[in-house]
């Protein structure tokens, strides 16, 4: 075990996933010799050589068809999108190509092994260019899959999942917690697999469900909500497509209350598919509304960023609303 | 003096353009329409065999394209696009490839499928979207696809292979094979951002892809005056620092040498090169355009004269290897088989239901199974209403 920040294991993954198998090739805007604006890719092109791991022209369109070109011939891509605000050049890539390769093929090929790496998420004071938190957009798209880490342990073993995956992942970071988080994380090889949630703390009352970076501002809530006597059960998705449907049932059986925190806007957000699912297969054993805590529908702010988001008062509120409901 | 902008910079002192039509680069032509070689030109050398290949698959396509949209005219199938025309330009470069080179095609390249030996069988499967379409039925008629055969299955969102086609040669590159990647295109598709992209990703990380232009004059309905104001497509290789090469597109040995030419540069150099092929789309866009409404019965007809396939069969019958009577009943025959094979495809099943939710990932995800019991249940409840799944459901 080595403590390590969610950047040093991100960095870690990629270093011993390109050791362990030399069709691993990390590629995007500057993340050559510079290693990325955020210094994931450190070093690599230093260990791996400058054809393993590379700066590509500014063009993210190119980036993603060069990877799902690349992933066609049978190597494993991990391209970088420097911010998830900029996905959007490459989202015809991504959404008619690599979602769709396997499936219009009849298997005759796929893009199994790319990843697409990009940070995502506020509380960087970036505004509205460098805080979005674009994962529905993707989640509506049939063969893709989706993860997003809440800490280091969980980054470095849901993006070698990822990799190793058979299908093409893209792989959201809350870049507010590249530095921010730290934690414990084993220096070897190991997978968290994509598509199962994990309950983080076993409650009675209420769920809430998260991911990401919200997962903190989840804890600090429950904390708020355990000292006047509410217990709650904490789950973190970590996977949004597939989502582990399973998991939330059972939780949601057992507490009658669900609130979903995420950080993108409220309407088209992922937390009306999860409320949908839930209130049809949990019907019969809820107690109130599945409650959203979001985003504004609005733009991410900039000098009004505190109010904007889901923060921890608003999912406290949202969890005792629930429960006196 | 470090040069960061990577331009080289030679001074002048008086303000003055460059003009945006200083760059024209010149046509190669080396079979004349009455089967000879132009006076200065050499033809390539192509043995017997291969020489022949290429003819039976310009004529093969040609009554392929021919039966099929008459076809589609009767309602047997959706859809379809012919390559008239243009069938020099997909199976002269075809043929100048090893037959392990990736070829990344838009749509009208079945030309340079048949040369790699897709069979009659497999374009009618996929044609009929039956059970034996390697593609399990999901695309429309055309876009084919074959992994043994490295051709890339057909996707219709156009200019999305340009810069795949960058990253397959790449991989080809750094996994040490001595292929190349071929990309097809369109004038129209190369006004797309990703031929741009695709072009400068090739160009930077040096990629051994041959970029095909098939410049054919119409984008649908939309002539190439209005796609771009450029001298054609090739001289765009230049602002990518690329070697181009422009040909006549109805002059398979032209194409044949172009093709062979790129593909030793790009495989000695790791050097991506530009080709464009200078043709004439004679037939509609697809089965459901109606080229009447925008260009002239004249045009065309001028056109037709420029026929690929009877300049090359000229050259073949004066150099005696082919014999124009049993040619004739060949092409005849080959009419017959087509429309047999035709029988068959379309009395073969549809693919059955398991394949609505199969090859979306590696393996079905929990979601999509409890979504095809849901829909089996409803089925069985109605199945008149599904006549082609509910018979056959385990």
């Amino acid at each position: 075990m080595a403590k390590m920040n969610m950047l040093q294991a991100i960095n870690n993954a990629l270093d011993l996933a390109m050791a362990k198998d030399s069709t691993v090739v990390c590629f995007g805007e500057d993340v050559g010799h510079f290693g990325g604006v955020f210094r994931a890719t450190s070093k690599l092109q230093e260990k791996y050589g400058k054809d393993r791991c590379f700066n590509t022209p500014l063009t993210e369109q190119g980036i993603a068809g060069f990877a799902n070109g690349m992933a066609s011939q049978g190597m494993k891509p991990v391209a970088e999108i420097q911010f998830a605000d900029y996905i959007f050049p490459a989202f015809d890539q991504i959404v008619n190509e690599t979602a769709k390769f396997r499936y219009r093929s009849g298997n005759e090929f796929n893009v199994g092994g790319l990843v697409f790496r990009t940070p995502y998420g506020g509380g960087i004071a970036g505004g509205h260019y460098h805080s979005q938190s674009p994962e529905a957009y993707f989640a509506h798209t049939p063969g893709l899959k989706i993860a997003v880490p809440r800490d280091p342990y969980q980054a470095k073993g849901l993006l070698l999942a990822s990799i190793a995956s058979e299908d093409p992942v893209i792989f959201f970071e809350p870049k507010k917690l590249y530095r921010a988080s730290t934690g414990e994380v084993p220096e070897e090889y190991y997978e968290i697999p994509l598509g199962v949630a994990e309950v983080m703390q076993e409650g009675k009352d209420v769920t809430v469900l998260a991911w990401g970076a919200q997962i903190e501002i989840c804890q600090k809530a429950i904390e708020m909500a355990a000292a006047q006597g509410i217990s709650c059960e904490l789950i973190d998705l970590r996977s949004i497509l597939p989502w582990d449907v399973e998991t939330v049932v059972k939780s949601v059986t057992k507490t009658g209350r669900l609130v979903i925190n995420h950080e993108a806007p409220l309407t088209g957000g992922f937390a009306g598919e999860i409320a949908a699912t839930i209130q049809q297969r949990c019907f019969l054993h809820l107690e109130s509304p599945i409650a959203r805590v979001c985003g504004l529908d609005t733009p991410y702010p900039l000098a009004l960023e505190r109010e904007y988001v889901a923060d921890h008062l608003k999912t406290f509120e949202a969890i005792v609303a629930s429960v006196k409901f | 003096m470090t040069n960061p902008n990577n331009a080289t910079i030679s001074t002048v002192h008086t303000a003055e353009f460059t003009s945006g039509h200083a760059l024209q680069i010149p046509t190669l032509r080396i079979l004349q329409d009455d089967g000879t070689i132009y006076p200065g030109a050499v033809a390539p050398e192509l043995d017997k065999e291969t020489a022949l290949k290429m003819y039976h698959s310009m004529s093969f396509i040609r009554v392929l394209d021919e039966r099929m949209l008459a076809a589609q005219r009767q309602g047997r199938i959706s859809f379809y696009m012919q390559c008239l025309g243009e069938e020099a330009a997909t199976v002269g470069s075809a043929a100048a490839l090893d037959d392990k080179d990736m070829i990344m095609a838009q749509y009208r390249e079945q030309g340079a499928l048949r040369y790699r030996g897709f069979s009659l069988e497999q374009f009618m499967n996929q044609l009929f979207s039956n059970e034996k379409d390697l593609g399990k039925g999901r695309q429309m008629p055309v876009h084919y696809g074959s992994k043994d055969i490295y051709y890339m299955t057909i996707s219709s969102p156009l200019g999305t292979q340009i810069p795949q086609a960058a990253g397959y040669a790449y991989a080809q590159k750094l996994r040490g094979l001595a292929n190349v990647t071929i990309c097809y295109f369109g004038e129209g598709a190369a006004s797309e951002g990703d031929f741009h992209a695709g072009l400068n990703m090739a160009a930077v990380h040096k990629a051994p892809v041959l970029f095909f232009c098939r410049n054919n004059g119409y984008a649908i309905s939309t002539p190439a005056n209005e796609q771009f104001k450029g001298d054609g497509i090739a001289c765009r290789a230049v602002g990518y620092g690329m070697k181009a090469i422009r040909v006549d597109g109805a002059d398979i040995l032209a194409v044949y040498q172009a093709t062979k030419m790129a593909r030793e540069y790009a495989l000695e150099t790791n050097e991506p090169v530009l080709l464009e092929s200078i043709a004439y789309r004679l037939g509609a866009h697809s089965s459901s355009d109606d080229p009447s409404g925008y260009r002239s019965k004249e045009e065309e007809e001028q056109w037709r004269k420029n026929d690929p396939i009877s300049r090359f069969r000229l050259w073949l019958l004066a150099k005696g290897w082919l014999d124009d009577e049993a040619d004739k009943a060949q092409i005849e025959a080959l009419r017959a088989e087509i429309l047999d094979a035709l029988k068959v495809a379309e009395k073969v099943a549809k693919p059955g239901i398991e394949h609505l939710i199969s090859d979306v990932y590696a393996e079905p995800i929990p979601e999509l199974e409890r979504q095809l019991a849901e829909l089996k249940a409803h089925i069985r409840k109605y199945p008149d209403a599904y006549p082609i799944t509910s018979g056959r459901m385990s």
